[in-house]
């Protein structure tokens, strides 16, 4: 009695152990990155963004500034072709940022955006960027990547400025397994 | 030691005597026992909200303690005190629910409107991008071309006690972070490896810089100065050894500071054109081997065993002139903690180190590496 | 069930009595207690002057890593673990724990894992020196190859407390002698009850944040790397998420202890017992939703920073609730000052000072200037100096008579008391100051301004830490002999550990006491 007593509340707090585990590794993850894009925490901007045609709002000009930086040991040249550009809410807008690769090696590189201030992200819209893929460069090659946003002109008021930052990380080493995969997809994205 | 109770006891008797309120303050001052007051204006309410909730702690303390110390006087057993047998009033208990909850709602109105204050993302007249590196830091001034590293200058012969230590030891940087006053600065913050802070006490800014990420933070100083702070999160070795120095200027002065940048820029790339001797190298290569290697390299040369390896012998140091540019330029391609010095240093700066690892500590390579070299290394990658 | 102890190593090896467990335990617990001492007079050592004298940063990193995981996971814990194998099954009338056999296995793997801990200091590289908050990418990318038995031994703690606590939960809901019911409980039942539901709802946390390093590390997920589309601070939210309840869980069975001891030494029964089991329920669930106060300044956008702000002030009422029921059992009690109530009382000061300063990190905007400064050192070690670690000397003091049969020197625990207490402010308050002048934590050489009131502080830490040699030896001294104790051993203190004779015979309640 006293036994299957003591199993029982055994198992229950295992499997309360266990679900716990579960909830750490698999569900707080997801769920991070589902609270992050609501909030904009740490400027993440979301996913590809399918444009759906809106009013441009004349009245106001938000300054989208520009910021790129390597990060670690990562040394390709990387950098925004224009440091900001003015646009009005609704409307779309195009800049190209160089990535250059110096050394001797073929090397893949995966730009990470952010952006501030935070409250402004979820209004930053992509609709067509390099940080969706990972870039392959070859030994010496250059490459321009391009950008299209829109900024959405539900943007709270006091937001007028933006900063877009791209931190380029190397990730050769990382995927260098699947590197022939990478290569046909960005080739896809040409 | 002795100076030590010494002072401990100026420190009380100052405190003690009620009319010698002038030295009661350069007590304080020299014992640095509260939290600045502060150039900004945010610094100020944060200082003030500070103030706020330690006095309301202080008088809860003493309420609670006082009737604490009361009963510990008044009802012990060596005083013949018969203990009552009370033990429940609910009337009491809620009381002492409700009240705190009060006092927490008073101190949650002025809280949650400092924090507003510092969320507001008005547009500012300066925006500098601030990148945490292992260990230091570099300031870009987002919109110029001016950008640079600021390293700590207190000189390793004074952290190992050979040397008496300067007023502001440990607090002294190569370059401190110039800026105009009554301007509102917007610092972008980010980091380049692991996790740092940035935390200047006199401007009440402190934020997490993030690798991959950036976060945002402002200031408006009022005075005119130099602000001291430092790295604020654990982030390896020389975590206590990445000052922040930030020297406010007037508006005039501020211009001249960025007139100067551009004249020094264009004295560097003469520079570069420039064949130094050996001896000119050298001399500057140690100097440079000291603020940028010795911390990890050591300054013998002869690294940590199993953490940072020596120059002295080394493979790198001792062997072919592209592998050691290759090295220091573009950084270790295994080990994270050596860095691309590439676009950290000048090219002088380069070249004269490599000269120095090449032929100090043993190494007897013999050979000069100039300028143009590192110039002609960087450009036919 | 008459039998006695096994003979010799076999009785420690083979051991299923909580007895023996829990003082395997309780000594466990008091060598890591003296580990982790060391390394932090390590530390004042190097800090009693500004520049390096005695260690490099590389070793000074790995000493408050350790120092703050030792202390953590070595010393607090498994005393508190210790204590309630010995109190529970005794304060609820039972004859042993619910699962003695896995209770052996609980206490055995410790050792295993501490020395796989302390085994990294002789690597290659070192022991782990990213802080005991470990954050990412300092303990991933950048961390000394030995982080991997961190690691592991880690997962080995976490197992060995999981299992504690499911022990503790299945001897407390199936083990009370008839007439027990859960309101009669001794409050160091309850507030172990509670902890350990918040041990096994936190501890797997722990174990999945550093899986996740694992697999970062070795296994090329991106969990917490922004290269392969994860996040550094997702680290700190896992890691936290854990790190904020385990402050708790050094802290609650603490107000078990004192609960316990007021009562005894004023003669009054404890003011507010249901408020006080509340009270705890309400701490253990805040605690569960306030872990960003730790991340303030990581940046978060303005309605997380209200939240956690507005959250963590909220515990300062249940905690508030707590110490005002300990002074009015106190007041029109009829007090005596021995060695258990001097330090109970010295915890409810020095623990109010600590939830003072605690109220005080959680206003977010002043947050600001005190996070990673000493202000935040001084704060937590104000908590868990005299919150933990006062609260078990004065358990220790308190039950050892009934643990030994023998009265403890009472001189001796006096002084004991005395050093401890001016050694701990005297090596604790002035780092409220230094850290509100500026001075930011984890650095082994600070500016000149500082340096006096690190030098009271490295003298401070001295005297604490030679407080604790007379704490050992009058406690060699008790269990080896002394004056015999009665039953009771205070006067007409409550509890069924009370009714039992003294020493505590190998076996008690083998049949159910009878409660009135």
């Amino acid at each position: 009695m006293k036994f299957s007593k003591n199993t029982k509340i055994t198992v229950k707090l295992l499997a309360l152990a266990a679900s716990m585990l579960v909830f750490a590794i698999f569900v707080m993850p997801p769920l991070y990155d589902a609270f992050c894009e609501i909030t904009g925490l740490n400027g993440k901007t979301g996913g590809r963004y399918v444009a759906v045609p809106a009013a441009i709002d004349e009245s106001r000009t938000i300054t989208v500034q520009f910021v790129a930086s390597n990060n670690d040991n990562m040394p390709w040249k990387f950098s925004p072709s224009v440091r900001s550009v003015d646009v009005h809410p609704g409307e779309a807008a195009d800049t190209v940022f160089h990535a250059f690769n110096p050394t001797k090696k073929d090397m893949i590189g995966q730009a990470i955006p952010s952006l501030v201030p935070f409250k402004a992200a979820e209004f930053f819209h992509k609709t067509e960027c390099f940080c969706f893929n990972q870039q392959v460069l070859k030994a010496g090659e250059e490459a321009k990547l391009a950008l299209r946003f829109i900024v959405d002109p539900d943007i709270p008021e006091n937001v007028n400025t933006i900063t877009l930052s791209y931190t380029l990380f190397d990730v050769t080493g990382r995927i260098s397994k699947n590197i022939d995969k990478n290569n046909t997809e960005s080739a896809r994205e040409g | 030691m002795l100076k030590g109770f010494d002072r401990l006891f100026a420190l009380l008797a100052a405190s003690l005597s009620a009319q010698s309120v002038l030295a009661e303050e350069q007590a304080v001052e020299r014992w640095g026992v509260n939290m600045p007051k502060g150039v900004t204006e945010v610094a100020q309410t944060t200082y003030e909200l500070h103030m706020l909730i330690f006095w309301i702690c202080v008088v809860i303390g003493v309420l609670v303690f006082g009737v604490m110390f009361y009963s510990m006087w008044r009802h012990r057993k060596s005083k013949g005190y018969k203990a009552a047998q009370f033990h429940e009033s609910t009337a009491v208990e809620l009381v002492w629910t409700i009240i705190p909850t009060v006092i927490l709602i008073l101190m949650a109105i002025p809280a949650t409107k400092t924090l507003y204050d510092i969320y507001d993302t008005d547009k500012a007249d300066l925006d500098i991008m601030i990148t945490g590196y292992q260990w230091k830091w570099k300031y870009d001034y987002i919109g110029s071309d001016i950008s640079f590293f600021s390293n700590l200058s207190t000189p390793r012969t004074q952290i190992n006690n050979q040397q008496p230590k300067n007023p502001n030891y440990l607090l002294e940087v190569d370059e401190p972070l110039v800026v105009p006053i009554k301007k509102k600065i917007r610092f972008l913050i980010t980091a380049n490896d692991v996790i740092h802070a940035w935390w200047v006490p006199d401007l009440a800014v402190k934020k997490d810089a993030i690798p991959g990420f950036i976060n945002e933070s402002w200031t408006r100083i009022e005075e005119p100065g130099i602000y001291r702070g430092q790295c604020a999160e654990l982030c390896g070795k020389d975590h206590g050894f990445m000052p922040i120095v930030v020297k406010a200027v007037p508006q005039n002065e501020y211009k001249a500071w960025l007139d100067g940048r551009v004249a020094s820029a264009v004295k560097m790339r003469e520079l570069t054109g420039k064949t130094f001797t050996f001896d000119e190298l050298f001399v500057q290569g140690e100097k440079v081997y000291t603020s940028m290697c010795a911390a990890c390299h050591q300054p013998n040369g002869k690294g940590v065993p199993g953490v940072f390896p020596a120059i002295a012998g080394s493979k790198i140091a001792t062997g072919p002139l592209n592998t050691h540019l290759d090295m220091v330029i573009d950084g270790s391609q295994v080990n994270p903690a050596m860095q691309a010095f590439g676009e950290q240093l000048s090219e002088v700066d380069i070249a004269a180190v490599i000269t120095y690892q090449r032929n100090a500590f043993g190494n007897e390579m013999g050979d000069t590496v100039q300028p143009v070299d590192i110039l002609n290394f960087k450009n036919k990658q | 069930m008459a039998h006695g102890p096994q003979p010799g190593l076999k009785r420690w090896l083979y051991t299923t009595n909580h007895k023996d467990i829990g003082t395997l335990y309780l000594w466990f617990s008091f060598a890591m207690f003296f580990l982790g001492g060391c390394m932090a007079l390590i530390i004042r050592a190097e800090l009693f002057e500004p520049g390096l004298q005695i260690v490099q940063p590389e070793f000074f990193n790995q000493m408050t890593t350790m120092h703050g995981l030792i202390m953590v996971f070595g010393a607090v814990m498994p005393a508190f673990v210790g204590l309630a194998n010995w109190m529970i099954p005794m304060m609820i009338g039972a004859p042993d724990m619910a699962l003695p056999r896995m209770n052996n296995w609980s206490f055995w793997i410790l050792p295993f894992g501490f020395a796989m801990l302390a085994s990294t200091l002789f690597m290659e590289g070192g022991a782990p020196n990213f802080g005991w908050t470990f954050y990412a990418p300092l303990s991933t990318e950048y961390a000394p190859p030995s982080v991997t038995f961190f690691i592991f031994s880690v997962h080995i703690l976490g197992a060995s407390s999981i299992m504690g606590a499911i022990n503790i939960i299945a001897t407390i809901l199936n083990m009370r002698a008839p007439g027990m019911t859960l309101m009669k409980m001794p409050l160091f039942v309850w507030t172990w009850l509670i902890t350990a539901y918040l041990l096994i709802a936190v501890m797997p946390v722990l174990a999945g944040v550093v899986t996740m390093m694992l697999m970062d590390i070795h296994f090329g997920t991106s969990f917490f790397s922004a290269a392969g589309g994860g996040d550094p601070v997702l680290f700190q939210h896992v890691f936290w998420f854990f790190g904020h309840p385990e402050v708790y869980i050094m802290i609650l069975p603490a107000f078990g202890i004192i609960s316990a001891i007021i009562p005894t030494f004023a003669r009054k029964p404890l003011f507010g017992y249901s408020s006080m089991v509340y009270a705890t329920a309400a701490i253990a669930f805040l605690s569960l939703i306030v872990w960003a106060h730790h991340m303030f300044t990581v940046g978060m956008p303005i309605a997380g920073e209200l939240f956690f702000m507005y959250a963590t002030m909220l515990i300062s009422v249940p905690t508030g609730v707590k110490i005002f029921n300990w002074v009015s059992t106190m007041f029109k009690g009829s007090m005596t000052f021995e060695t258990p109530m001097l330090f109970a009382i010295a915890f409810i000061i020095l623990f109010a000072i600590g939830g003072f300063s605690g109220l005080m990190l959680a206003i977010a905007p002043a947050d600001f200037q005190y996070h990673d400064t000493y202000f935040v050192v001084a704060h937590f070690h104000y908590v868990l100096v005299p919150g933990a670690i006062f609260s078990i000397t004065a358990g220790v003091y308190y039950w050892l008579p009934k643990w030994t049969g023998n009265m403890y020197n009472e001189t001796m625990g006096k002084v004991h008391f005395w050093m401890a207490f001016v050694g701990l402010n005297l090596t604790f308050f002035p780092m409220h100051f230094v850290g509100l002048a500026g001075m930011p934590r984890r650095i082994p050489d600070y500016a000149l301004q500082f340096a006096d009131f690190n030098q009271m502080a490295s003298m401070g830490a001295f005297l604490f830490g030679a407080a604790q040699v007379v704490f050992l030896f009058n406690v060699v001294r008790t269990v080896m002999g002394g004056k015999k104790a009665s039953e009771q051993v205070w006067e007409n203190p409550q509890g069924l550990e009370w009714t039992v004779p003294s020493p505590a015979p190998y076996h008690t309640f083998s049949t159910p006491p009878i409660l009135r």
